[in-house]
């Protein structure tokens, strides 16, 4: 008998520290098993966020820099400035990509910085207990909306995709699902052609993963994901926003 | 050395950096550190480095922890109310153990302050640099050949003991032309095995990392930075003294306000006053071992700022209540005159000899 | 010929493995605990496993090897 399915090599042996059930631990076996198919991991440096992601950098097995809450796109700016043949990645989740990072995302994008950015969004701040995130929904409870997302006082929650794809910088926007086997593998596809994107110099990549937080959701982690399924991907339509790949030199 | 050229404070210290070795410049506008930057974005692309001006001082700043991250030479320069802005960075480059060259080209403040020369960060550049123990080397160079200097020294002790130097000058000194000579460019730094680059599957994976949630693996890695930082205060130490030995008025004063100091002293001498300047040029490691020899043979110290009164805590500190220290200064714009401080050196002396 | 072989030490008993197994042989043991105090994931037929890995494929925690 052959292998068809083992622990990827670009994942260490650490033992993931999320909770049962959340997609997180999906999303990592998606990248790395990415970066072993394209055969890049003795190139590539990941940035891990601040937020449940902050350990990331204990599990995959390339290099790693823990960057301060919201600033991973300047670290990957600063890496791959520094090693323009390096495979530079961010993973970095809701608030950290769409708060209090805003400002790097969309300035490393509009750059057309040859670098991925794997954006876990799961409608809510995980590490700190389940507060509201840029991308909680409108009417969700989480432990600072108790009554709900009242638009009219927390306004709306951000489309990260749509909005970046405006820019002249991106290369490849495109936002997923992990919620089953078959969303699995073209988030899987998708990732794989970001650090294509990047390897090829064609300019910034993103991939957008609708993720669950069965936790602060209060749900099991299967009626988590039918409910990405029922609410967040009505507000955040899962497809590719951006795509300048076809052209030979990118977004330059 | 090179020949002499006469050049601006500001272009002098970004030529310095880029011979001593420098290829990552990340940078934000702000008055009065502009020609650091426009150097950079001149020189940069003609010899393969990189000149990038980032979307915020905040940005600007993890670039660099990035890029020193990756094991290059990599540099930010900035203004008084931008060197606020970098303090989160500087925190993290500290703690995650990577050496890097901070400049602050000093205004006054508080808030957006003036845009005139000033000394009141000192207490922000020595204490406050960032959340968190930790310390970052800091130079106060009071020529244009000393920012030189200071810059391939800074570089080098912040690969040596892997913290963050910061480089403290002011717009005076940015603004100010003298004839400077450059060490020859350097061409090997330190080995940094512990670099962020890619292993090249010849390795287990390096971590650039500042988060310890066991508290005991917290104290451990702070105690063996501090153990460093004892060292740097051992051997680092820098000052110049002019005419301290036989001093009994010793005036304290670094970067610009150092300068004018100096004919106060010899006014002073002129008059028949034993006056002497000590000038730090590290103000941390601050000079202490040498304030201390002094503070044994002068009746008072004078600390000579441009601010309210920061560094004279320091002299304080080091003089440790065995004569008095007084403190004498103007806030940014008002540039101290050599009569103002003979006359304070006089009243302290008991009036007219 | 398939096999399905879950490293009880790592499984954190989400039962997304179960969710996903077209053949309805996983479960997760209720009987007992791993040293996490989880109820790991079990194959409750191990000969009719086709070797799909999509048990795998939805393991967060990559607990789970397939061969074929």
């Amino acid at each position: 008998m052959a292998i068809v399915y083992e622990k990827s090599k670009m994942l260490t042996d650490a033992p993931l520290h999320y909770c049962p059930g959340c997609t997180h631990g999906i999303i990592h076996k998606l990248v790395a098993e990415s970066l072993q198919e394209l055969d890049v991991g003795g190139k590539a440096v990941g940035v891990a966020p601040v937020g449940c992601a902050v350990m990331a950098y204990n599990y995959f097995a390339c290099d790693m820099v823990e960057a301060p809450h919201g600033r991973a796109p300047a670290i990957a700016t600063g890496l791959k400035r520094a090693l323009p043949d390096g495979v530079i990645f961010t993973y970095q989740g809701d608030g950290d990509l769409a708060a209090i990072g805003t400002a790097e995302t969309v300035h490393a994008a509009t750059r057309g910085e040859n670098i991925t950015v794997i954006f876990v969004n799961n409608a809510i701040y995980g590490m700190t207990g389940g507060q509201m995130a840029p991308t909680t929904l409108p009417g969700q409870v989480t432990q600072t909306t108790p009554y709900g997302r009242d638009v009219t006082v927390s306004g709306f929650p951000v489309r990260v995709c749509e909005m970046l794809s405006t820019l002249s910088g991106v290369a490849y926007a495109e936002r997923v699902s992990v919620d089953t086997v078959p969303n699995i593998r073209k988030a899987k596809a998708a990732i794989k052609k970001a650090f294509e994107t990047q390897m090829a110099k064609k300019g910034f990549s993103i991939v957008e993963v609708l993720s669950t937080c069965p936790t602060n959701w209060g749900l099991t982690p299967l009626e988590a994901l039918e409910w990405l399924r029922q609410n967040m991907m009505p507000y955040y339509p899962l497809g590719v926003y951006q795509d300048r790949t076809g052209n030979e030199k990118g977004v330059f | 050395m090179s020949e002499r050229v006469l050049m601006k404070g500001n272009e002098a210290m970004a030529e310095a950096a880029i011979r001593a070795g420098c290829r990552h410049f990340f940078g934000y506008p702000i008055t009065p550190q502009t020609e650091v930057a426009a150097y950079m974005a001149k020189k940069m692309p003609k010899i393969g480095g990189t000149y990038l001006q980032a979307e915020s001082e905040i940005a600007a700043v993890n670039m660099v922890l990035g890029a020193s991250a990756a094991g290059v030479r990599a540099m930010t320069s900035s203004s008084s109310p931008g060197i606020s802005l970098k303090t989160e960075g500087i925190s993290y480059i500290a703690g995650s153990d990577l050496p890097c060259l901070i400049v602050n080209v000093e205004r006054g403040g508080p808030g957006l302050g003036g845009i005139q020369p000033a000394q009141s960060d000192y207490w922000q550049a020595t204490r406050a640099l960032g959340h968190g123990d930790f310390h970052a080397l800091v130079f106060a160079p009071s020529t244009v050949q000393e920012l030189v200097n200071v810059v391939f020294l800074a570089y080098d002790l912040a690969e040596k003991y892997r913290m963050p130097a910061l480089l403290l000058s002011d717009g005076l000194l940015g603004q100010m032309m003298e004839p400077v000579s450059f060490p020859e460019p350097v061409t090997q730094t330190a080995e940094k095995p512990w670099a962020a680059c890619g292993h090249g599957n010849k390795r287990p994976h390096n971590i650039v990392n500042s988060l310890y949630l066991q508290p005991e693996e917290l104290e451990r890695t702070v105690r063996e930075r501090f153990q460093r930082y004892a060292q740097v205060e051992r051997e680092e130490q820098r000052c110049q003294e002019y005419l301290c030995d036989d001093a009994d008025y010793i005036l304290t004063a670094f970067g610009a306000t150092a300068r004018i100091s100096q004919s106060a002293v010899d006014t002073l001498r002129s008059q028949g006053i034993k006056a002497g300047l000590l000038r730090p040029i590290t103000l941390w490691p601050f000079p202490k071992d040498a304030i201390r020899r002094h503070a044994a043979h002068a009746k008072a110290f004078l600390s000579v700022e441009m601010n309210m009164g920061q560094m004279v805590d320091d002299v304080r500190l080091a003089v440790e209540g065995k004569v008095p220290v007084e403190f004498f200064g103007h806030t940014g714009g008002i540039i101290p005159r050599p009569s103002e401080i003979v006359e304070k050196v006089k009243t302290m002396a008991g009036g007219d000899k | 010929m398939a096999r399905t072989i879950i490293d009880e030490k790592v499984c954190k008993g989400c039962g997304l493995c179960v969710s996903v197994c077209p053949k309805k042989i996983l479960r997760l043991a209720a009987g007992r605990m791993n040293d996490k105090g989880y109820n790991p994931a079990e194959v409750t037929d191990p000969a009719s496993c086709i070797g799909c890995a999509m048990c795998g494929i939805m393991c967060p925690d990559s607990a789970i090897t397939v061969e074929k």
